[in-house]
């Protein structure tokens, strides 16, 4: 598949993310935040970083840039797309996610290998992983906390709309201990942590986050 | 130049880890007696012509897309004839 990795005035981890990208097996297209059009990709990752220099609020700025268009007009027909970090904020931002990520409640920048359990494997980030799977993956960031009202948390926890959350400390004071979100339908996954920063035994805790790039093939033919 | 201001606060029931870094340094500087604080953002909006409801109106539009997150953030609009009508006393 070719999947597409939209790099914003700002962000960090866009070749991290298509590296990952063709780890995974797939085509990686580098897509720019002033692009009018996908450039015919089957997929989106909006990778982690700062963009815009996270001014306003994260993402805040990136969710009008000229490509959010394109994406979420896609995101709307079912495309497959992914947010890591940076990437989920914007998602969040664009009101593709529901709820948004603020500033940890410890106020310190967080930088560690995450356990997380993978609790929703029906979406085409996560259909290589196993229900309920624990994974160890990276995960860095200053705003990372997780937070809906009530009662769309009791929403998300209903419809099996957390797709991950954290095991053992709560790294940033994710309500619900939340890590990744997806939509109604399934094709938008927000992951706070970073699985593009595991996908190879040489510069990580492993090679657990490169079920995220993988299962792009294992949806496309189940 | 008449100047439109927007107040942005993070809603009551969000964290406000800012406030609260702040709220922690007041006591080891002396200051007592305060029980909370919340940090939020001020933008003044530098407006060409008279502040009509029209302006206002296109300002809320603005306040409620780009300058506030509805999710997390509460926001007010207000005219500052203040600011307008005072003296730049510095030049």
């Amino acid at each position: 598949m070719k999947v597409g990795v939209v790099t914003f005035p700002g962000s960090l981890d866009d070749v991290d993310a298509q590296r990952a990208v063709r780890i995974g097996g797939h085509e990686a297209v580098a897509l720019w935040h002033g692009d009018h059009d996908l450039h015919g990709v089957d997929a989106v990752v909006l990778p982690g970083g700062f963009s815009y220099g996270d001014y306003l609020r994260c993402g805040a700025i990136s969710r009008f840039s000229p490509v959010m268009t394109e994406v979420i007009e896609a995101a709307g027909k079912g495309m497959p797309v992914l947010g890591i970090c940076n990437g989920f904020q914007i998602l969040c931002e664009s009101h593709l996610l529901p709820g948004a990520l603020i500033r940890n409640d410890h106020r310190k920048f967080a930088c560690r290998d995450q356990r997380l359990s993978i609790d929703n494997v029906a979406t085409p980030w996560t259909a290589s992983y196993t229900q309920g799977q624990e994974v160890t993956i990276v995960l860095k960031n200053g705003e990372g906390g997780f937070v809906a009202d009530t009662e769309t948390l009791d929403r998300l926890e209903g419809e099996g709309q957390v797709v991950a959350r954290y095991v053992g400390d709560n790294p940033n004071g994710s309500m619900r201990a939340i890590a990744g979100v997806t939509n109604e339908r399934g094709n938008v996954v927000g992951l706070m942590p970073h699985p593009e920063h595991a996908v190879e035994d040489l510069t990580g805790a492993g090679t657990d986050g490169l079920g995220f790039f993988t299962s792009l093939a294992a949806a496309a033919f189940a | 130049m008449p100047k439109v201001v927007v107040d942005v606060m993070p809603k009551p029931e969000i964290l406000d880890p800012q406030g609260k870094a702040v709220l922690g340094a007041l006591p080891r500087l002396g200051f007592d007696g305060v029980t909370d604080v919340r940090q939020g953002k001020r933008f003044e909006l530098e407006v060409a012509g008279e502040v009509t409801d029209e302006v206002l109106a296109r300002v809320h539009e603005m306040a409620a897309t780009l300058l506030s997150n509805p999710v997390i953030e509460n926001f007010t609009v207000h005219v500052d004839e203040a600011v307008a009508d005072t003296p730049d006393v510095l030049s």
